[in-house]
């Protein structure tokens, strides 16, 4: 890299020191684009050009074997009048609601009592273990425990005279055992986001609280859930946004059964393009699919930031 | 922004109400706390308890808590070690299951995703974080709004990336579009890459070294903490995958151990599944994540924050 410091036509006007080089500059942007190559190069092919052809395939009849041809808007027609697809969305809505109404509820019980009763990482660690299991590891495993002959789960209910419950058997129990399932498996991940904001709330709040007699319940609602609401919000964002597109529990399990009710809006299209080989139909859907979670994403984030103040 | 210390200092504090001894609320509180980890730990101890038990005694046996007629059989049978007669004896179908192809393959693919998204992902970080040229901020922005499009948009067109270059069922097809760009990857690194002081980086221009060998010889040893979390996550992300390698990968040589407990289940749609068999062929399938996890479990921990927090 040279130093002679040749002023570029209008570089230094700023007035700052001259700093210009345009010879090392030049050579430094170079060098840039070499770094960011390979990444570039893969969010051009693999996910700029796919989205592309994916809104370029939703307007086409494509079925793998047969001739494409360009149909318009037919499939967003279609789509209207397909009472699978809108029971698709109601029962992901309906998945969504539950697991995101226990999950958060639960997390945020979590991470309080972890904040409040103890810095142990072994026991922060402990509660991460389902996380790091694989979806399809966490479905069997309960798909094992909730079964309804022999099942752990049904064993000890009957104890109390109820049951036997056939979870992921009834069109009922379906969604919410789903539901329940991955909740088990991401309260621990949601709860340390949380926790990560419970440690930035300043210890001398609490303090002040205890000073003024407040009640740990009072300081919970008082204190720890207003400055929580930004992080909670962007917490939202992560655990909705992630669990419209449930997939591999209900693959593994359920296979969208009995009777769709649990036939979620990603197995619908998994479904449409591998098993029917309706793929410009499935590529129609999943494009309605990225509008809902843009929106959704979008709305959240003017929320959160509609929140930041509470920090300040 | 994130500051670092918040996901990773729990220095700053004793531990939290620790004035109050021991009130009915604590007492309480530790109630709760402990049902939650047990029910969150109890899965575990049955799927081993399930593993090491008889098939054929099982369904007989209800609630004993420990493995019903103890035996390795349900291991012997998963890892191919098991005769026909043995394992027809203990409930299991006997029929082969390639357990260690499976094993290889999602080493192999795990492996080359990790070190692709690592490598790549700290290139541009450092370009990112460390350099300056003509419209990185733009360019930045527009990656990362690959973070916010649902993966089921991409892999379908993807899918079919795969099937005109004819590379479904390969192992290229299950790496190459995780290979050289994660979001993820980038961000996270960027921001530990924006911490590092200017005045280090100076001193080793002065010494003549340009941009790639401050890269190799400066900034990745000096970051190596968060370059070794950040493998460890995408390495589990990575051997976790389920639709991907279910749609490119699903033939036997290049099916991966999610993909290959998917097909397991399936084949026994009624009826007596093998649960024993199943289940330590999930234990098996979740052992190298869960040994990872006890040997660098506090760097995830501390990770979690950050990722979230952004």
């Amino acid at each position: 890299m040279t130093t002679t410091a040749v002023p570029a036509a209008g570089a230094p006007a700023s007035g700052a020191p001259a700093v210009a080089r345009p010879v090392g500059r030049n050579r430094e942007t170079w060098v840039a684009l070499g770094f960011i190559l390979p990444s570039v190069f893969g969010f051009v092919v693999f996910y700029l050009w796919p989205s592309v052809r994916g809104f370029g395939l939703s307007l086409t009849d494509y079925q793998f074997f047969s001739d494409t041809s360009f149909v318009g808007l037919a499939n967003y027609q279609r789509l209207l009048g397909d009472e699978t697809f809108w029971n698709a969305m109601l029962v992901t809505v309906w998945y969504v609601v539950l697991n995101i109404g226990f999950q958060t509820v639960l997390a945020i019980l979590l991470a309080v009592l972890l904040h409040r009763l103890t810095r142990s990482v072994v026991i922060r660690g402990l509660v991460l273990a389902p996380y790091l299991v694989a979806n399809v590891v966490v479905a069997l495993l309960w798909f094992w425990m909730l079964d309804a002959q022999i099942g752990i789960v049904n064993q000890i209910l009957s104890w109390f005279g109820i049951g036997p419950i056939s979870f992921f058997g009834s069109e009922s129990w379906a969604i919410p055992t789903i539901a329940f399932v991955n909740t088990w498996r991401h309260l621990g991940y949601t709860a340390l986001l949380i926790f990560a904001g419970l440690v930035m709330i300043p210890r001398t709040l609490y303090e002040a609280g205890r000073v003024d007699g407040a009640s740990e319940w009072q300081m919970f609602w008082r204190i720890t859930m207003p400055l929580l609401r930004p992080v909670l919000a962007l917490v939202l964002v992560i655990t909705v946004v992630g669990s419209f597109q449930v997939f591999d529990t209900v693959a593994v399990t359920t296979m969208g059964g009995p009777a769709d009710a649990s036939r979620v809006i990603q197995y619908y299209i998994f479904d449409l393009a591998f098993e029917r080989l309706d793929y410009g139909y499935a590529s129609a859907v999943s494009v309605v699919l990225l509008v809902i979670l843009s929106v959704i994403a979008f709305v959240q984030l003017r929320l959160m930031r509609a929140n930041e103040s509470d920090l300040a | 922004m994130v500051t670092v210390d918040t996901a990773v200092a729990p220095t700053s504090s004793t531990p939290g109400q620790e004035a109050g001894g021991l009130t009915p609320g604590r007492v309480l509180a530790w109630a709760c706390l402990i049902a939650i980890i047990a029910i969150t730990l109890f899965p575990f101890y049955w799927m081993l308890r399930t593993a090491l038990s008889n098939g054929t005694t099982l369904a007989t046996a209800g609630t004993s808590w420990l493995p019903v007629d103890f035996t390795w059989g349900a291991f012997r049978r998963v890892l191919g070690l098991a005769t026909l007669e043995e394992a027809q004896a203990e409930g299991g179908t006997g029929s082969a299951v390639d357990f260690w192809v499976y094993l290889r393959n999602s080493v192999l693919v795990a492996s080359l995703i990790t070190a692709g998204q690592v490598f790549f992902g700290a290139l541009a970080a450092y370009a990112f974080a460390r350099m300056r040229w003509p419209g990185r901020d733009a360019v930045f922005f527009v990656l990362l709004t690959a973070l916010m499009v649902p993966p089921i948009f991409t892999q379908l067109p993807n899918f079919l990336l795969m099937r005109d270059l004819g590379l479904i069922n390969t192992y290229a097809a299950l790496v190459l579009p995780f290979f050289f760009m994660t979001p993820f990857a980038v961000f996270f690194l960027r921001q530990f890459f924006l911490g590092i002081s200017r005045e280090i980086e100076e001193a080793a221009r002065l010494d003549g070294a340009g941009h790639v060998r401050t890269f190799f010889q400066l900034i990745v040893p000096m970051s190596w903490g968060p370059i070794t979390t950040l493998a460890l996550l995408q390495y589990v992300q990575a051997w976790n995958e389920y639709f991907w390698p279910l749609l490119v990968g699903s033939e036997r040589s290049v099916r991966t151990l999610t993909v290959a407990l998917g097909v397991f289940r399936s084949q026994t749609p009624q009826g007596s599944l093998d649960w024993p068999g199943l289940m330590a062929a999930t234990l098996i399938a979740a052992l190298p994540v869960l040994l990872l996890f006890i040997a660098f479990g506090r760097k995830i921990v501390d990770s979690i924050g950050f990722s979230g927090i952004k």
